[in-house]
């Protein structure tokens, strides 16, 4: 498995780390109920098929990176970093 | 329903007529030339509908279907698999068979399923190859040996085997290791002696015919494609074969459940991960126990037929894929060769993977659904196969009487809400934390 980093190119999966689903959003602490906060630390869509995931690229330009992934075959079909990925959902681009 | 019978020839149950495996059988089968051997199991057509359907053939869904029929006399059962019988998890694990935990809502649920597996063979009259040749857990540090000890005496308290053995007890088990590695030196380990390996085909394999024999329908190449819900409480299931109805559905789907689950609307605290497992090329008789390596992790015990049967982590990320990637793979001989290396000159003859059902909290769940008639039996994680005969036994329980078998009854889908988690490890499904 090889995962193209926008800053460092293709590169093997052992240079990356998986933090796990990029899909669930941590609800504000201060503004939110036990059942939010349950919606974001245990149900997950667990997709057979395209599943988007956060790397942390440590042994290069240590990006965190959201990877968009068939679990099925492996094959990514798409890199963004967190930061893009981010933005992007909080302009609703999303 | 099950009575006495014959050491040996047919014998009949209802209107059928089974061939009772023992040595007399075999030696007359030999001297007619083994033509007289039957099919082990029919493979009828689906029924329009049954009392109760058990989706996935594997372990824990026979085993469901066989405690079904012997233990609550539920007979009109279908079992549907959309492959052959036993062809994911329970033909793709390493085998072992121990109830080595340490909190109060696994012990029971463990040892339950180890005193199962102790009359496992006489029960179902079929070779399962049980073999308690015991599992020693390494340690390396005293903080470890405290932790273990902790363990073996929570064990104890619940008449469950243990017992905490010095470096000198591990050298008796396994002369072989190295002891004097300068990160990982072996003090000693926990040793849980009625813990071994079972032969996992022929688990699924001799609860299958044991659910056939008993008039369960097992029905194979036959993929559950929905679940038809009606009013919040299921009707049955649309399959490639056709709707086949029923008022009680059970899910025993291990690394599918999420993909199955959502046919009837729910979503799950389930991710699916991918564990690989290796077999060796066959050698002489090495070691004679199951040795777990848990701070480099690996695992190790030796097949009859003479292979290596080892693993380690999973790798990771989310799968559905049946197979992993290298630097897993690179890590586990790493393991090996730390704890053992005379192990480097052994040449690995398979590896493959299997999908795990990681639950968040890393402990099953056999529980009701929000659904009316949906049962869920799931979330094995990579500890799935010790688990089969009590998973059945207790899912059967529960289907049946629609309550909670006692020894079972932590295992609910509403902990990871209420707070009530079980958290033997602390890891579950989070990647950075195995």
């Amino acid at each position: 498995m090889r995962i193209p980093c926008p800053h460092c190119g293709e590169r093997d999966r052992r240079e990356f780390t998986i933090l796990g689903d990029a899909d669930p959003v941590r609800p504000d602490g201060l503004d939110t109920d036990a059942d939010a906060m349950f919606e974001y630390v245990y149900p997950r869509t667990n997709a057979a098929g395209l599943h988007r995931e956060y790397w942390y690229h440590g042994a290069g330009c240590h990006a965190w990176l959201v990877v968009e992934r068939d679990t099925r075959t492996h094959a990514v079909a798409g890199v963004t970093t967190a930061r893009d990925d981010t933005l992007a959902r909080q302009r609703g681009g999303r | 329903m099950f009575g006495p019978a014959p050491s040996c020839g047919p014998q009949d149950i209802g209107d059928r007529h089974f061939l009772r495996y023992s040595a007399l059988t075999i030696l007359t089968q030999a001297l007619r030339g083994n033509r007289g051997w039957q099919p082990v199991w029919r493979d009828p057509e689906p029924k329009p509908a049954y009392d109760a359907i058990i989706v996935g053939g594997g372990g824990h869904g026979l085993a469901t279907a066989y405690y079904l029929a012997k233990n609550h006399g539920l007979t009109n059962v279908a079992v549907v698999e959309k492959g052959w019988l036993g062809s994911g998890n329970v033909g793709r694990n390493t085998t072992i068979i121990r109830s080595n935990y340490l909190l109060p809502g696994n012990i029971p649920f463990y040892e339950h399923s180890m005193k199962l597996w102790e009359g496992l063979e006489q029960d179902l009259n079929y070779n399962a190859m049980v073999s308690q040749r015991g599992v020693l857990n390494l340690f390396h540090s005293d903080p470890q040996r405290d932790s273990y000890a902790r363990r073996g005496n929570a064990m104890r308290m619940h008449g469950v085997d243990a017992e905490l053995v010095d470096r000198d007890g591990v050298r008796a088990l396994a002369p072989f290791l190295d002891f004097d590695n300068a990160r990982f030196p072996i003090q000693g380990g926990l040793v849980q002696r009625r813990g071994g390996t079972a032969r996992h085909d022929a688990v699924a394999w001799g609860y299958a015919r044991g659910a056939d024999m008993r008039g369960v329908d097992l029905i194979q190449n036959c993929e559950v494609t929905g679940i038809r819900v009606e009013a919040g409480r299921v009707l049955g299931v649309e399959t490639t074969r056709g709707f086949i109805g029923a008022r009680k559905i059970g899910l025993a789907v291990a690394g599918n459940t999420s993909r199955v689950a959502a046919m009837a609307g729910l979503r799950l605290p389930i991710e699916s991960h991918v564990l690989q497992a290796f077999v060796s090329e066959g050698l002489k008789p090495l070691i004679d126990i199951v040795m777990t390596f848990g701070a480099g992790h690996f695992y190790v015990s030796q097949s009859d037929k003479g292979g290596l049967v080892f693993g380690g982590d999973i790798d990771g990320y989310n799968s559905y894929a049946q197979r992993g990637n290298l630097p897993v793979i690179e890590d586990v001989m790493e393991g090996a060769m730390a704890v053992w290396p005379g192990l480097g000159r052994i040449r690995v003859l398979r590896h493959w993977g299997g999908i795990m059902d990681m639950s968040m909290d890393g402990s099953p769940i056999i529980d009701r659904t929000p659904v009316d008639g949906l049962y869920l039996n799931a979330g094995w994680c990579y500890g799935g196969f010790k688990a089969t005969p009590a998973s059945g036994y207790c899912f059967a329980h529960l289907m049946a009487r629609d309550e909670m078998h006692p020894v079972a009854a932590a295992y609910r889908l509403d902990r990871f809400a209420s707070g009530a988690v079980i958290d033997e490890k602390g890891v579950g499904a989070q990647a950075n934390l195995h």
